[in-house]
C-alpha cells in the first residue's frame, strides 16, 4: 500500500462531477480530503489517496483524461529555473 | 557550529528534527528551519559580518549548516548598483539593482545550492540531484564538481543550448527528458522517492530555500544597514520573494537594522502568472497554470510558495505585476542599454514589471526601490538575438567604414524624424 497527496483542480464544467466519489468507488482507493475550495468559477481539492501504487496511477490517469488537472500537493512543481 | 534548532511546519507549527524531510506529516504544510536567534544575537554584529569572507558565508551564523561542511565557490556578496539611467528612464529617483548575474554559475541559484549541498554533505549524502529548466541545473553541476560529489541533473529536452552546455561542462549525469513540462515534473517527483540522493529542491528543500535570505542581508548591509522602501523580485515558486522578506525581518530581530517597512512586490511573465493572477483577483489561493513563456526560469505553473508570497504582499502593502513576452524582451534591452547589464529573460520580466508598477502609480517616484536581477543574459541569447541591431559589415577599408557609418546615421535620423 502507498499514499499519495495530490491537488486536483477542476475547471467550471467539471465542478458538478462527483470525481472523488468515483475515485473511491471505481478504483481500489481510499480518498481523504485534506483541504478544498470550490466556487462557481474554479475548484481545487487537496486529497490523500491510499492504495496500491499502480491503482493510484490508474485512478489519477482516469481523472486527467476527464480533464482534471493533477498536481503534487505538497511540493508544487519540482522543475525549477 | 550551526545555530539551526529544528524544522517547523509553516502551517500548524509542529516541530520536527533536522532531517532531510520537507513536509508536515499532519497537515502537509512545508517545513522551515528554525534558529536559536538568542544565541546568534550573542555572536553576530555589523563588525563581525563585515570581517567575514566576501561571499554569502559572511552570514554563516544564519545559515542552516555547520560551516565546516561548506561548499564555497565564491557565491554571493554581489554588487548593489545605483541605477541612475534606468531610474531616469522610468521616473524613479532612487533605484538600485542587486546584480546577481555575477555569481559563479551566473544566477542567484548559486546561493540556494551552496547552502543545500553543504547541508547535504553534513547529512552524509554522496550525490546531488535536481530537475531544472537551466539555472538550478548549472549551479548544482558546478557545486557538485567542486565538492567532488556525483550529480544527477534532469532537464527538458528543448532547453536553450547555453543552459545545456552550462551544465554539461561540469560533467554531471545530464538527463534530457522527453515530454511536456508536466511529464518532467511527474518523473522527477517519482525518482525523488526511490533514490537516495539529495534532491536540492525536494528532500533538502527547507535548507536550500534558506540560502535566498542572503540577498536581503547583503542589500541591507550594502545600503548602510537599512532596508529599502520597496523591493521588486521575480517570482517562480515564490520562495525567493518570501525569503527576502524573512531576511529583512531577521536582521531587524537581531538589531542589525531598524524594523523594515519594505513593500514587497513580485514580477511574473504573463505566460506563467498564477501568483499575479491570484493577487489581481484578491485571492490568496492561486490556480495552477501550464507555463508558456520565453522566461523559462520563471515557468513554475504550480508554485510551492505561491500562497506565502500572496500573504507577504498583503502584509507589506506590496503587489504583483505580469509582463508579456514582447515586454520581457524590451525589459532585457532597456536594462542593457541604460545600465550595461545583460540579464536573462527573467530579469526582463522584473524590469518590465517594475516599469508597469511605476506607470500605474504602485511605486511612487520617491520610493527607494531595489530590483533583483537574478540571472545573466548569455544563458538565453535566443530570446533577444533577433532584437539587436545588425552590425555594419564592411571590407577592411577606412572609406568603406565612413560610408557605412553615414548610411547607418541616415537611417537612424530617418527613423527619428518619422517618429517625431
Amino acid at each position: 500500500m502507498a499514499t499519495k497527496r495530490v491537488r486536483l483542480t477542476f475547471e467550471p464544467d467539471l465542478i458538478k462531477e462527483p470525481v472523488i466519489y468515483r475515485l473511491g468507488r471505481e478504483f481500489a482507493l481510499v480518498t481523504n480530503i485534506r483541504m478544498a475550495d470550490v466556487d462557481e468559477s474554479v475548484g481545487w481539492v487537496v486529497l490523500e489517496l491510499e492504495g496500491k501504487p499502480a491503482e493510484i496511477e490508474r485512478g489519477l490517469g482516469w481523472a486527467r483524461e476527464l480533464g482534471v488537472r493533477v498536481d503534487d500537493a505538497t511540493l508544487g512543481d519540482v522543475v525549477e529555473g | 557550529m550551526s545555530y539551526e534548532s529544528a524544522l517547523r511546519c509553516r502551517e500548524c507549527g509542529r516541530e520536527y528534527p533536522l532531517d532531510p524531510i520537507f513536509s508536515c506529516e499532519f497537515c502537509f504544510g512545508p517545513l522551515e528551519v528554525d534558529y536559536d536567534y538568542e544565541a546568534i544575537g550573542a555572536v553576530i554584529s555589523r563588525e563581525s559580518i563585515a570581517a567575514g569572507p566576501p561571499t554569502l558565508w559572511r552570514y554563516a551564523e544564519l545559515l542552516p549548516c555547520d560551516p565546516a561542511f561548506r561548499v564555497d565557490i565564491g557565491t554571493g556578496y554581489t554588487p548593489l548598483l545605483r541605477a541612475r539611467r534606468l531610474g531616469e528612464a522610468l521616473g524613479l529617483e532612487r533605484l538600485w539593482l542587486k546584480n546577481d548575474t555575477v555569481n559563479p554559475s551566473w544566477s542567484f541559484k548559486d546561493r540556494v545550492v551552496s547552502v543545500a549541498i553543504s547541508r547535504a554533505r553534513q547529512f552524509g549524502f554522496e550525490a546531488m540531484a535536481c530537475a531544472s529548466t537551466g539555472n538550478l541545473a548549472n549551479s548544482v553541476a558546478a557545486h557538485a564538481a567542486s565538492a567532488g560529489m556525483e550529480a544527477f541533473v534532469f532537464i527538458p529536452d528543448d532547453l536553450e543550448q547555453g543552459k545545456v552546455v552550462g551544465s554539461a561542462i561540469y560533467a554531471p549525469t545530464l538527463v534530457m527528458v522527453e515530454g511536456s513540462y508536466d511529464d518532467v515534473n511527474r518523473l522527477c517527483t517519482e525518482l525523488s522517492g526511490t533514490h537516495r540522493w539529495a534532491f536540492v529542491n525536494i528532500n533538502v528543500r527547507p535548507y536550500y530555500a534558506e540560502g535566498s535570505r542572503t540577498l536581503a542581508y547583503e542589500v541591507a548591509e550594502q545600503l548602510g544597514w537599512r532596508a529599502p522602501d520597496h523591493a521588486v523580485v521575480p517570482m517562480a515558486s515564490g520562495s525567493l520573494f518570501t525569503k527576502i522578506w524573512k531576511g529583512f525581518q531577521e536582521f531587524a530581530r537581531l538589531g542589525l537594522i531598524e524594523e523594515p517597512q519594505t513593500r514587497m512586490s513580485g514580477a511574473q511573465a504573463a505566460g506563467c502568472s498564477p501568483i499575479t493572477t491570484a493577487y489581481r483577483e484578491g485571492s490568496l489561493n492561486f490556480v495552477p497554470q501550464k507555463p508558456d513563456t520565453i522566461a523559462r526560469s520563471l515557468a513554475i505553473g504550480n508554485p510551492a510558495d505561491g500562497y506565502y508570497a500572496l500573504k507577504t504582499m498583503e502584509e507589506t502593502g506590496g503587489g504583483a505585476e505580469m509582463a508579456s513576452d514582447p515586454e520581457i524582451v524590451e525589459g532585457v534591452k532597456l536594462l542593457a542599454e541604460t545600465e550595461g547589464i545583460f540579464t536573462e529573460s527573467a530579469g526582463g520580466v522584473t524590469v518590465a514589471c517594475l516599469k508597469r508598477m511605476v506607470e500605474s502609480g504602485h511605486i511612487r517616484p520617491d520610493e527607494e526601490t531595489v530590483v533583483f536581477i537574478t540571472g545573466a543574459g548569455l544563458k538565453t541569447v535566443e530570446a533577444v538575438a533577433e532584437e539587436t541591431a545588425e552590425p555594419l559589415r564592411i571590407p577592411a577599408d577606412a572609406s568603406a567604414f565612413d560610408e557605412a557609418l553615414a548610411a547607418r546615421l541616415a537611417v537612424v535620423a530617418g527613423v527619428t524624424s518619422e517618429g517625431s
